[in-house]
């Protein structure tokens, strides 16, 4: 159990798949402006996350490593991120609707999401086995998520207050991912 | 070898995502109405959010729901709506179109004074720290956020500092809307304009304000002065179907609070609404406003006066089916009836209230309430709300011996109608009107006009207490019209039926009573007669409301004790939920643009209640007309003259009934035009003039 609860802090926390892995940026600029669709994203990203981890872990393991064609990793997962994306925006369609119209237009784009595949290349690197895929794969969504939330709410003060125009826009969102980088890096002690 | 396998392998893996897609699109389908995904496909598929809906599959269900018509999406303009029309089976016309305006005409420097300092420059942050709505004193803050809102470029800042529309690429979408903290700039339709009750949010004119009509007076002015009558006729109507009509008889209250009160003498706004008026009637055409597609609902409007006209002129435009029921021949109420020829000409009326039946407005005229239908039949002919205004008819008595006695002794009301019937209505050589009000001013100049050597009138109060309108009282004076001032009648005498004079006693102002004006009190032993072949009493009117009466015809409405309909001012709604009322069934006798407020408010009311929306007014709505300040102390402008209305001289009016009034030239109107200050709620022009 105690393994466990370290990977989340890990995944979230200490190892963020944004502020540490800089993984994941054009959502973080992009979806950031407003604190509702930073949520969603947040939300979706979750959900896709969690089931690309699992499935990718299959694939290298069932499918790429007996056949001995582990170089083709990322062509395949690749491809099977995109599938899995669709698959779940039609089995949410007609079993959750509510679900499906929150997350709205943010299934489809993160299909293009670079932090779903760093993820799923990383569980494969550190030899994950399944339990650990599923906890760091939802762990890391969860940190993708509160990076992105605590942003927007950072940026929607800077909205209202005053900035040199040079300053105004992606220029202080890139600083502050920067800052709120080096103020996770903090957390590389923790625990000792 | 290698490279075969890897083909295989992805080409396998592709081939069973593929087949779990195909499967799980088989099992998981979801039943989608083949019309959405038509409209969806013509939408230009930017999911921008532009329309309000999360992309645009969610604005193609819509669209399909009948949630938001053809014209829902902000950027495909108009090809796009054409072709989401064409797929629905709908026109691309019908929906309104809106554009975003500008509620704010000053005092953006101010705010940039105030809110520098605090080194904001954001207007959402500027109104965090001082308060938004128009609790400050300024109005735009000038910061622009909504120029930086608007993702089609449609805003930009004007010269004089403030948010300036391109009227061409706004589409209405209202980012500017929702980010402006103070409600200033706002996506107009036509409909949210005339269904708009004044708060104290809104940035008004004192004379705006003041007008029960609630007219955009230095928009039309405005207008005017660029030329573009057609917009001013079409602004004055977002409010007031009737300018021809206001134009020529309202009290225009307008003008006693006009600043310009301050510095010389006020803009004469009344008679540039009646010239926009005329220009349209003259111009033969109609400047026809846009109605909205049918949405199946049905109103029943008792009474084809200035208040039950214009509720059926509004809920027109808003599609309702609405059949306005008269009991008197023609259409007009107390317009028609009460108001004589040389003030407001029958073809006038006639044209005017044309424009409102071509709207498809049913009209069915000779039906009393009470006699030929009750309400009950009105809902087995399924209506689904009443505006009851059947006005206020019943004239009060003077209550002196002898009234009852001689047939010459008649109230102003009956004589007045009794013309508005076509009927023949003479009267001898000396006529005597009893009353202050219109209403006795029009007995006494219609008398004049018919051939009476000597029209005396007599009021119980002095001149300054009269309220008829001042022009009236003047006009009535150059006609020759013998006032006597604190006078009251105590005996009609006559002989075999025929009246010779009446006994009238002097009185003196006392002290003020509950109306505010001083009391009169009666001279003992100061009787005196005049000689008199007729007699008008003008001394009040009240709702004759025994068409009610009949049982099963109003079940649940309850009257006040001064014998008018309950309803609750503002939304008009009586105390049975589906019937509403106003104009003078309601207030008692009043002016004609107080029904007309009323029937605006009551199309309001009933458009929200029939909808099954809330229609309760906001706490800050103008219930009473606010004071606003005048022009502050130290400030100069230019004096200019005001425009004076073109007359018939007094010998041209003599024993007939043309229009007095003439109208005022287009350059009198131009340069009248040029006198308005273009008010705020606190700011005019000067003060822009000399703040620059």
């Amino acid at each position: 159990m105690t393994e466990y609860l370290l990977l989340v802090v890990y995944a979230v926390l200490v190892n963020n798949i944004l502020l540490a892995q800089f993984l994941g940026n054009c959502p973080f600029l992009g979806t950031s402006q407003k604190m509702s669709t930073a949520t969603g994203m947040a939300m979706a990203v979750i959900f896709v996350l969690t089931f690309a981890g699992v499935i990718t872990w299959a694939v290298q393991w069932y499918v790429l490593v007996p056949l001995e064609l582990e170089y083709l990793q990322t062509i395949a997962f690749i491809l099977v991120i995109a599938a899995l994306v669709q698959l779940v925006e039609i089995v949410l369609q007609k079993t959750a609707p509510a679900l499906y119209s929150a997350l709205g237009i943010f299934l489809p784009l993160i299909t293009t999401n670079c932090a779903v595949l760093g993820v799923a290349i990383i569980n494969i690197k550190e030899d994950y086995d399944f339990a650990n895929t599923v906890v760091f794969s939802f762990a890391s969504a969860v940190g993708f998520g509160l990076a992105l939330v605590l942003f927007a709410g950072l940026r929607e003060r800077f909205a209202l207050s005053r900035m040199p125009k040079a300053l105004q826009g992606t220029v202080s969102g890139l600083i502050t991912a920067g800052l709120m980088a080096l103020a996770f890096q903090g957390f590389m002690k923790l625990g000792g | 070898m290698e490279v075969l396998a890897a083909a295989l392998v992805i080409g396998g893996i592709g081939m069973i995502s593929a087949i779990g897609l195909g499967v799980a699109a088989k099992v998981f389908a979801v039943y989608i109405d083949p019309k959405v995904v038509e409209v969806d496909e013509v939408l230009p598929g930017a999911n921008c959010g532009g329309c309000g809906y999360t992309g645009c599959a969610a604005a193609a269900t819509a669209v399909v729901k009948g949630k938001a018509g053809p014209n829902v999406c902000v950027v495909g303009g108009q090809e796009c709506a054409e072709a989401v029309a064409a797929i629905m089976g709908l026109s691309a016309e019908e929906g309104e179109v809106g554009i975003a305006e500008l509620g704010c005409k000053y005092d953006v420097r101010k705010a940039h004074l105030l809110f520098d300092y605090d080194g904001i420059e954001d207007c959402r942050a500027a109104a965090l720290v001082n308060g938004g709505g128009k609790v400050c004193s300024m109005g735009c803050l000038g910061f622009g956020t909504c120029i930086s809102a608007c993702q089609f470029g449609a805003l930009y800042r004007g010269a004089d500092g403030l948010p300036a529309v391109d009227k061409e690429k706004c589409t209405a979408c209202g980012a500017c809307e929702r980010i402006c903290p103070k409600g200033i700039i706002r996506v107009q339709t036509p409909s949210r304009k005339f269904t708009h009750v004044q708060t104290d949010d809104d940035c008004v004119a004192p004379c705006q304000a003041t007008c029960p009509a609630q007219i955009d007076i230095p928009a039309y002015i405005a207008a005017i002065g660029r030329g573009d009558y057609e917009k001013a006729v079409c602004i004055i109507k977002e409010s007031n179907p009737f300018p021809l009509v206001c134009g020529r008889v309202c009290p225009h209250v307008c003008e006693s609070v006009c600043r310009r009160n301050d510095i010389d003498e006020p803009v004469n706004i009344n008679h540039l609404k009646r010239f926009a008026a005329d220009f349209e009637m003259n111009s033969g055409k109609r400047f026809l406003p846009q109605v909205l597609p049918s949405n199946g609902k049905r109103v029943a409007i008792i009474g084809a006066g200035p208040g039950g006209l214009t509720c059926a002129y509004y809920l027109a435009r808003m599609g309702y089916y609405v059949k306005v029921f008269e009991a008197m021949p023609k259409p007009g109420g107390m317009l028609l009836y009460g108001i004589p020829e040389y003030r407001l000409p029958k073809k006038t009326l006639e044209w005017e209230i044309g424009g409102i039946l071509e709207l498809g407005v049913e009209l069915e005229c000779d039906k009393a309430l009470g006699k030929d239908f009750t309400i009950e039949d009105l809902y087995e002919q399924e209506y689904d709300a009443i505006f009851l205004a059947v006005g206020a008819w019943d004239s009060r008595r003077l209550g002196v011996p002898g009234e009852q006695d001689f047939p010459q002794v008649a109230s102003g009301t009956e004589f007045l109608i009794k013309r508005g019937l076509g009927e023949e209505t003479p009267v001898g050589s000396d006529v005597i009107i009893v009353g202050g009000g219109n209403t006795a001013m029009d007995a006494a100049r219609t008398s004049w006009r018919l051939g009476a050597e000597n029209v005396y009138l007599l009021y119980r109060r002095s001149r300054k207490e009269m309220p008829a309108n001042d022009i009236e009282v003047d006009e009535g004076e150059h006609e020759g019209i013998k006032y006597h001032f604190l006078a009251a009648p105590t005996k009609l005498i006559g002989t075999g039926g025929k009246l010779d004079a009446m006994e009238f006693l002097k009185m003196e102002l006392g002290e003020p009573d509950a109306s505010g004006r001083r009391r009169p009190v009666p001279i003992e032993g100061s009787e005196s007669n005049i000689q008199a072949d007729n007699v008008f009493s003008a001394i009040g009117q009240s709702p004759d409301l025994t068409c009610l009466d009949a049982e099963g015809v109003a079940t649940g409405l309850n009257r006040t004790k001064w014998n008018s309909i309950v309803a609750a001012d503002g939304t008009m709604q009586t105390d049975v939920a589906n019937i509403f009322s106003g104009g003078d069934a309601w207030r008692g006798a009043a002016t004609a643009v107080e029904a007309i407020r009323d029937g605006r408010f009551a199309a309001r009311s009933i458009n929200l209640f029939l909808m099954g929306e809330e229609m309760t007014l906001p706490s800050n709505w103008y219930a009473k007309a606010p004071k606003l300040p005048g022009i502050d102390e130290g400030i100069k402008l230019d004096t200019s003259e005001r425009a004076k209305m073109i007359e018939l001289s007094v010998d041209e009016r003599r024993m007939n009934f043309n229009e007095v009034e003439l109208g005022i030239t287009e350059e009198m109107a131009k340069k009248e035009s040029e006198r308005c200050l273009q008010c705020g709620e606190v700011c005019y022009q000067g003060y822009r003039e000399k703040a620059s």
